[in-house]
């Protein structure tokens, strides 16, 4: 048995201990991947509001498919790239449901691209949670559309050429630009700061939900050692260093207004 | 007299040795174990537990959720 499910002392005082909504499971993730970081983070904010009886996780294609195996609430899985569109229609047909999709950036930003773009016009109830990594993970490390100029993988193995492959995709700046989606959030596991203030951004995305205020992106950068060919502590660094230069951390749009 | 005591508990069969929880402690109470868990990776152990502020960054910082972290009130030390 888990020693984190043992009872404390009437004395002791708990500063923190896995979240109920977190399947007691050890995940599939390579040491120091990001997706934990983030489906913990997730699972804190359901038990947090209280609200995991009633929430609905899509899941995606990619590294992230098996959250339904860790998050301890109802899940379906879509066809890649179309997590909006299927946690839409669940939304539509069940309006009182929290609806979350879960997505990385394979399938977010390049083959979801046009789901995730009408969504948000639409500005339907829902939150996604962007994981974005800058590469495919589960496939073994190809370019992915958030890939940074000059980034090896497995299919740009000089290095992003942005003459040949463009640059990579900002998708919070991007979907910024329409008039529907409520707030919009980058944020980074780069570092115990980073992730709490993930864990306050998550917190708005779904009490904004929760008070019927409309579509919530929230866009993680995340470590991927294996892919990005470094040690946890180095993928951490390489965040800080190389992805929010590329990749500028803040609040986009705050109460459905953009924030200049 | 009350003074804080605080307890890191590591679950050694969750644990990965990413090593991001050793980074991230202000006060070196967290190292790699020479012993391998049955998924076969090294684990972290508390080391120096007495030192412990219970700032949570490695709580935090886990991936693998394999961290706890409690405070107790020790009223006669």
């Amino acid at each position: 048995m888990s020693t984190s499910r043992s009872r404390p002392k009437k004395t002791d005082r708990i500063i923190y201990r896995r979240p109920l909504s977190l399947v007691d499971r050890p995940t599939h993730f390579c040491p120091g991947c990001g997706h934990g970081t983030a489906h913990k983070l997730i699972a804190e904010v359901l038990d947090t509001l209280k609200i995991r009886e009633k929430t609905i996780g899509v899941a995606p294609v990619g590294c992230a498919v098996m959250a339904y195996y860790y998050l301890n609430c109802d899940i379906s899985e879509a066809a890649h790239g179309r997590t909006p569109a299927v946690a839409t229609g669940i939304k539509r047909c069940l309006p009182d449901r929290i609806v979350f999709s879960y997505q990385g950036d394979g399938d977010l930003a390049a083959i979801g691209m046009a789901e995730t773009i009408h969504a948000a016009n639409r500005g339907e109830n829902i939150t996604v949670v962007f994981v974005n990594n800058s590469v495919y993970g589960m496939t073994g490390g190809q370019m992915a559309p958030t890939t940074l100029n000059g980034q090896k993988t497995a299919t740009s193995p000089c290095g992003r050429d942005s003459r040949s492959m463009g640059t990579p995709i900002r998708i919070c700046e991007l979907l910024n630009t329409l008039d529907s989606p409520w707030h919009i959030e980058r944020v980074a596991l780069d570092g115990p700061a980073g992730i709490r203030k993930a864990r306050k951004a998550l917190l708005t995305a779904f009490k904004g939900q929760m008070e019927g205020k409309g579509y919530s992106l929230i866009e993680i950068l995340s470590p991927c050692p294996i892919h990005m060919r470094l040690t946890p502590r180095d993928a951490v660094r390489f965040i800080k260093e190389g992805m929010i230069p590329a990749f500028p951390l803040g609040v986009f749009r705050k109460e459905g207004k953009p924030v200049t | 007299m009350k003074a804080r005591t605080y307890t890191v508990r590591i679950d050694r069969n969750r644990c990965k040795g990413c090593e991001l929880c050793i980074s991230v402690c202000p006060r070196q109470v967290l190292e790699l174990s020479g012993e391998i868990n049955p998924r076969g990776y090294h684990f972290t152990r508390a080391a120096n537990p007495s030192s412990c502020i219970g700032c949570a960054n490695c709580s935090d910082m886990c991936p693998d959720t394999a961290i706890e972290l409690r405070e107790e009130m020790n009223r006669h030390a």
